[in-house]
């Protein structure tokens, strides 16, 4: 899929979502009293309630919830088909992605697969994917 | 004892749409005023008699004919003197307008008001071929959209592709029960002159249709049009005077308790659906079985089917079995659903050609596909991710 991608205009509360790539880090905000992630980012923790919220890297590993295999020409030149997915992260269930799946067919993503986070960069953003984990 | 429900101090008085198009030379805004003169008239009104005006979601670019016409525009369009104007798209939905309506007339802003939503679609479609795409790969992002855009999901639909593969994951419905909805809604189509489609689809040619997003086809996503609907809102005791016999809002559901938000709400598979319906259901004596006539939101097919669940029509997930063979939602059937056709067929008029649509079965004006039997109680709905809204109507 090498066709540019509708880019993120990078804030500071979103900036490290999109850039730590660049270190091989998937960044989620996170409660510096309890644990919690906060995503989207916000400097609340709804569970204790603490304002002590900043970036932290996780795993990069994530389970699809969702998946469709988009056909749909929405625009020239976008590289159909090609998968849309949610995913949960291996810390959090209740923080959900948006994203790609890529490294395999189309037709062999599914509810429940196993996940690992890559990045791919245009301009200054890296953009989080997600592939198929051979280790699980 | 609880108070009453603000809703129940309000009623619809009259009903106006404009032509409704697969492109137009006309403009938006005089859509709009086709459709609210009408219902201002219908109402036995005149513009004077209007003091307030809401829709939804406002004013957005022309350009992509999601909505082109908000309400300072019509209001000043009309030179409406108003006590109270409304347009917002931060609320439950498109009915959210209505919403608003019921708490300014309830709270003694207005005594009138002119509810209207207008779209221009596929006139925009014809002027710019991907008009109405949620984004565009030439501009930097903003907002929540932000976290999706990157991944290519331009439309509405991708994202309706994700719940709705979760609602097949979890409830096992079938392409042939899912089919219902869309045949359902051509076979209605076919009796309403007004209908975009009218031509008939069978099971065959539903299964035919191309993928846009698995597991949705082209025969399970609306039909993008131009044109503008009406609703005209009344204070109950002045409704009494007027012409048509009032439908009073016997109940409304507004409720949120999932997550604001199209990717982190909790229940993928029903969407924001079951709140506003079990709000809707504890502001009345009424019963899913009190039901005569659903006029539920079909954006995608599925919507529908997620919505006879919430109401309470049959248990969750059991939707699938009882849209089957498409006999208990037909006309005749035990719940007549989506008589004009619904938006599959008759045009994305976003909830508003449903709530019309009630109003219109409701006061017996709906000839060829009129439901037997004078129905009086009509429940109508809209959704969409956290979106989600839905009205239990009454003729009195």
């Amino acid at each position: 899929m090498s066709a540019p991608r509708p880019l993120p205009v990078l804030t500071p509360s979103t900036a490290a979502f999109w850039t730590r790539g660049e270190h091989g880090e998937l960044c989620i905000y996170r409660c510096r009293d309890c644990g919690y992630y906060v995503h989207p980012p916000a400097g609340f923790c709804p569970r204790c309630e603490g304002r002590d919220v900043a970036p932290a890297t996780v795993s990069g590993r994530a389970t699809v919830v969702s998946c469709t295999v988009n056909h749909q020409q929405w625009e020239p030149g976008l590289p159909v088909p090609y998968v849309l997915a949610l995913v949960e992260i291996e810390e959090q269930s209740d923080v959900r992605l948006v994203t790609n799946i890529v490294g395999c067919p189309v037709d062999e993503v599914h509810i429940g697969m196993r996940v690992r986070v890559l990045f791919e960069q245009q301009e200054d953003v890296w953009v989080p994917l997600f592939e198929p984990d051979p280790a699980r | 004892m609880r108070a009453e429900p603000g809703e129940k101090q309000v009623a619809i008085t009259g009903i106006g749409q404009s032509d409704v198009t697969r492109g137009t030379d006309r403009w938006p805004i005089d859509l709009t005023i086709d459709a609210c003169l009408a219902a201002i008239a219908d109402a036995g009104l005149s513009r004077a008699d209007i003091d307030g005006v809401a829709t939804w979601p406002g004013p957005r670019s022309e350009l992509t004919g999601f909505s082109p016409v908000g309400a300072a525009q019509l209001q000043d369009a009309l030179r409406l003197r108003v006590g109270w104007y409304n347009g917002t798209g931060e609320t439950s939905g498109q009915l959210g307008a209505m919403f608003n309506a019921i708490g300014a007339i309830a709270a003694g802003l207005a005594n009138h008001v002119i509810v209207f939503r207008t779209v221009y679609e596929a006139q925009a479609r014809r002027l710019r071929r991907f008009a109405n795409a949620m984004a565009r790969s030439a501009d930097r992002v903003e907002g929540a959209h932000a976290w999706y855009a990157p991944y290519w999901s331009l439309g509405a639909a991708t994202q309706q592709a994700l719940y709705f593969a979760r609602y097949v994951h979890e409830s096992g419905a079938t392409e042939e029960q899912v089919a219902q909805i869309a045949l359902n809604g051509r076979r209605n189509a076919r009796l309403n002159p007004k209908a975009i489609y009218r031509e008939p689809m069978s099971m065959e040619d539903y299964l035919a249709s191309r993928w846009i997003s698995t597991p949705l086809r082209l025969f399970d996503c609306d039909v993008p049009c131009d044109g503008s609907t009406a609703i005209v809102l009344s204070r109950r005791d002045l409704a009494a005077d007027l012409p048509n016999r009032p439908i009073r809002f016997e109940a409304i559901g507004s409720a949120l308790r999932d997550r604001n938000s199209w990717a982190q709400l909790e229940n993928l598979a029903t969407q924001a659906t079951p709140s506003p319906a079990a709000m809707l259901w504890n502001r009345t004596d009424l019963k899913p079985a009190d039901v005569d006539v659903a006029e539920l939101y079909d954006g995608f097919s599925f919507h529908a089917l997620v919505w006879l669940e919430a109401f309470g029509f049959c248990d969750r997930f059991e939707a699938p079995a009882f849209v089957e063979g498409g006999s208990r939602i037909a006309l005749d059937g035990e719940l007549p659903l989506n008589t004009s056709g619904g938006q599959l067929s008759a045009g994305r008029l976003h909830g508003y050609g449903q709530v019309h649509e009630a109003c219109a079965q409701l006061w017996g004006r709906c000839a060829e596909r009129q439901v037997p039997g004078a129905p009086q109680v009509a429940v109508t709905s809209t959704a969409g991710g956290p979106l989600a809204g839905c009205v239990l109507l009454v003729r009195e």
